[in-house]
């Protein structure tokens, strides 16, 4: 069909342009940026863009910023740390979102529309909002402890610890696991777990040999949804982490508005980026392999 | 042509096979009086069915007529609210389905998506903790009787609609099950391919000696599987029997018109000095030969399928028990078979089937053509309901 009857490459065109203008644009400016060296000026770097003498400009960016990152332990640890936080949140979410989401598909379908109404309804409220909720949850003096004492219980240190921020995790990134495993477990054909039960697994082994093979796609899925954000999240580590939690997201957002050090700000996220989209690749050429 | 395949004398054992009739065979299977209501729906109502060990029973039905609940209930996925279902004379109330000695070989055909041809296979006989070198030799002799063999590895979303069936099959009869269900086994293929199926299944059933309880709402397919077919109609079984007799002598208008064509007269019977019954009836008068005949007087149905009647033309030699003049008001022609719908009265239409024996016939029937249609006295039954 030629290009000219047929007019379906325009609808193909918006999310390439939105990708464009809000994702390749703003990235290329971050990269460039993490190639300058910092400078006392305003903005805090150099060099300055100019369109006069664009060989000159080339010229000055170089790639010592990166060799910043690696020498300072900091980075390397920061970004060890977010890869942990983030793999024992996920875990986590795992855990705990799939019971929800099994139990969700599970049901009838009245309550079924319920119990989604249910998971999707914090996004009714601004995410900084219901993380200050769980400051006033967690501090020493706070809704937890004041519940343990009517109970006759000693107090618990939660806040600015790690547990804090994984409680943060969990509670902020639930619907992202949750919703993704009940769309795939709600999907599956029902015959499946009576034909295992018609071939002699029990109702345990059933769910073993096949609803959880089966809904390993949702499983991944959700851990990448969570995973990614979870890795640069710097709210939850900000609000309910303590000092000692490490992060990266934190960390370049020291760099950025505390130690104005843009180009190492830029070369963290930069880097960051590259260690995401790399195993997100791996996963997409996998899901094609499987698609084939 | 078809070819013909190397199988045990079957046609001996398939004549001679009637365990139902022998006072002293024990049913491999039994319903007694079992009940299932879906909220106020009643999808099977007081079934009692004996089933025999190496029998091939087929429930018939229309779709929503319980035939499938019925079967499911043996599976163990339904329970019955009321009745006993019986396999070797234990109940099995208190058997969950996978502990249940039935294997059921899905419509849909269940087919685990995730795993290969020999993995779907070898599923339920892990689940039986044999070694593998025995499902490794069961899975093999499986794929051989389905003539897999090449297909082991692929999944099941590389196969068509007939593999598939297939795979469906072998899956369910490697476990030796006692008993066999079938949800409309070939309900999804196309109609050459369900044709050979239909025999294929015939001669692995004889060769595994293993029982079969199919369901279809396709009397053809119930038909050619079925040592006895269960023909029921909301929930009820209505006539149990071996489809010559289901067809040659249903046991009500509703048998009579579920299982093929047929053409049905309302009469009185006039007189009857068995085996011979005059009735008479708004077409005219009938000759019939029937035992089963009630007495002088009792409005009964005379029931006479298309191709025991014939059609001529012209008008057929005096001494023919049954003759009505009509004029041919459509034509069906079929190529094997053609069926004439002919009106023998005011708004009274009948199906008569004529085998086309010869290429070309000389003078054609055509419509509006006056025609006589005949039968003899023992082509029709009456029915008393």
């Amino acid at each position: 069909m030629s290009l000219r009857r047929d007019k379906s490459w325009m609808a193909a065109i918006a999310p390439y342009l939105w990708l464009g203008m809000l994702f390749a644009f703003p990235f290329l400016l971050v990269f460039k940026l993490s190639l300058s060296d910092v400078a006392l000026s305003m903005p805090p770097y150099a060099p300055k863009f100019d369109p006069g003498n664009i060989g000159r400009f080339v010229r000055a960016l170089d790639l010592d910023t990166y060799g910043r990152l690696v020498s300072d332990p900091i980075y390397i640890k920061a970004w060890l740390s977010s890869l942990k936080i983030a793999a024992i949140s996920t875990a986590l979410l795992v855990l705990i979102g799939y019971p929800i989401a099994y139990g969700m598909a599970r049901c009838s379908s009245g309550s079924r529309q319920l119990l989604v109404l249910a998971v999707t309804l914090p996004f009714f409220t601004s995410f900084l909002i219901r993380v200050y909720a769980w400051v006033a949850i967690l501090k020493p003096a706070g809704i937890l402890n004041a519940g343990l004492h009517a109970l006759g219980l000693p107090p618990v240190a939660v806040m600015n610890t790690d547990a804090a921020v994984y409680i943060g995790m969990v509670y902020a990134y639930l619907p992202f696991m949750a919703l993704p495993l009940y769309a795939v477990l709600e999907k599956q054909d029902e015959s499946l777990i009576e034909a295992a039960a018609d071939l002699g697994a029990t109702p345990f082994r059933a769910f073993w040999t096949v609803t959880f093979p089966m809904s390993l796609p949702g499983v991944a899925a959700g851990a990448l949804l969570c995973f990614i954000p979870i890795v640069g999240e710097f709210v939850i580590p900000d609000l309910l982490g303590g000092s000692s939690t490490l992060m990266i997201g934190k960390t370049i957002w020291t760099e950025f508005f505390n130690n104005r050090d843009w180009p190492a700000a830029a070369a963290a996220a930069t880097a960051l980026l590259i260690t995401l989209v790399v195993p997100l690749m791996l996963y997409q050429r996998q899901q094609a392999r499987v698609l084939r | 042509m078809t070819t013909k395949a190397a199988r045990p004398n079957i046609g001996a054992i398939r004549s001679s096979f009637a365990p139902w009739n022998d006072p002293g065979t024990k049913p491999l299977v039994r319903f007694d009086g079992v009940t299932k209501r879906f909220g106020d729906q009643i999808a099977v109502d007081n079934v009692s069915l004996d089933i025999y060990e190496r029998e091939f029973f087929a429930l018939l039905g229309p779709s929503g007529c319980g035939k499938t609940t019925l079967m499911r209930m043996l599976a163990g996925f339904e329970t019955p609210d009321a009745g006993r279902i019986m396999l070797g004379g234990v109940d099995l109330a208190d058997t969950p389905p996978h502990k249940r000695p039935v294997n059921m070989m899905f419509q849909s055909y269940a087919l685990f998506p995730h795993l290969s041809v020999a993995g779907n296979i070898a599923f339920g006989l892990k689940m039986e903790g044999l070694k593998k070198v025995a499902i490794t030799d069961r899975v093999n002799e499986m794929l051989k009787l389905v003539k897999l063999e090449a297909y082991a590895a692929r999944m099941p979303h590389q196969l068509s609609g007939g593999q598939r069936q297939r795979v469906a099959l072998a899956r369910a009869i490697a476990r030796k099950p006692r008993v066999l269900l079938l949800d409309e086994p070939l309900a999804a293929l196309d109609k050459k391919l369900r044709e050979e199926t239909q025999f294929e299944l015939t001669d692995l059933q004889m060769e595994l000696g293993i029982t079969f309880l199919t369901v279809t709402h396709d009397q053809d397919e119930a038909m050619v599987l079925a040592d006895r077919i269960g023909v029921m109609d909301q929930g009820r079984i209505v006539q149990i029997g071996p489809p010559t007799e289901v067809y040659e002598a249903p046991n009500s208008r509703g048998v009579a018109e579920f299982l093929g064509d047929i053409n049905i007269f309302e009469g009185i019977v006039e007189t009857f000095n068995s085996p011979v019954a005059s009735l008479k009836s708004a077409d005219g008068h009938f000759k019939v030969v029937d035992e089963d005949c009630p007495a002088g007087g009792a409005t009964v149905w005379l029931a006479v399928r298309p191709e025991k009647m014939r059609i001529s033309p012209k008008a057929p030699p005096k001494g023919t028990a049954n003759v009505l003049a009509g004029e041919i008001w459509d034509i069906g022609y079929l190529g094997d078979w053609t069926t004439y719908i002919v009106e023998i009265g005011p708004n009274r239409l009948i199906r008569v089937a004529q085998a086309n024996a010869s290429r070309i016939v000389e003078h054609p029937l055509s419509w509006d053509d006056k025609v006589w249609v005949s039968f003899d006295a023992d082509a029709g039954v009456v029915l008393t309901r």
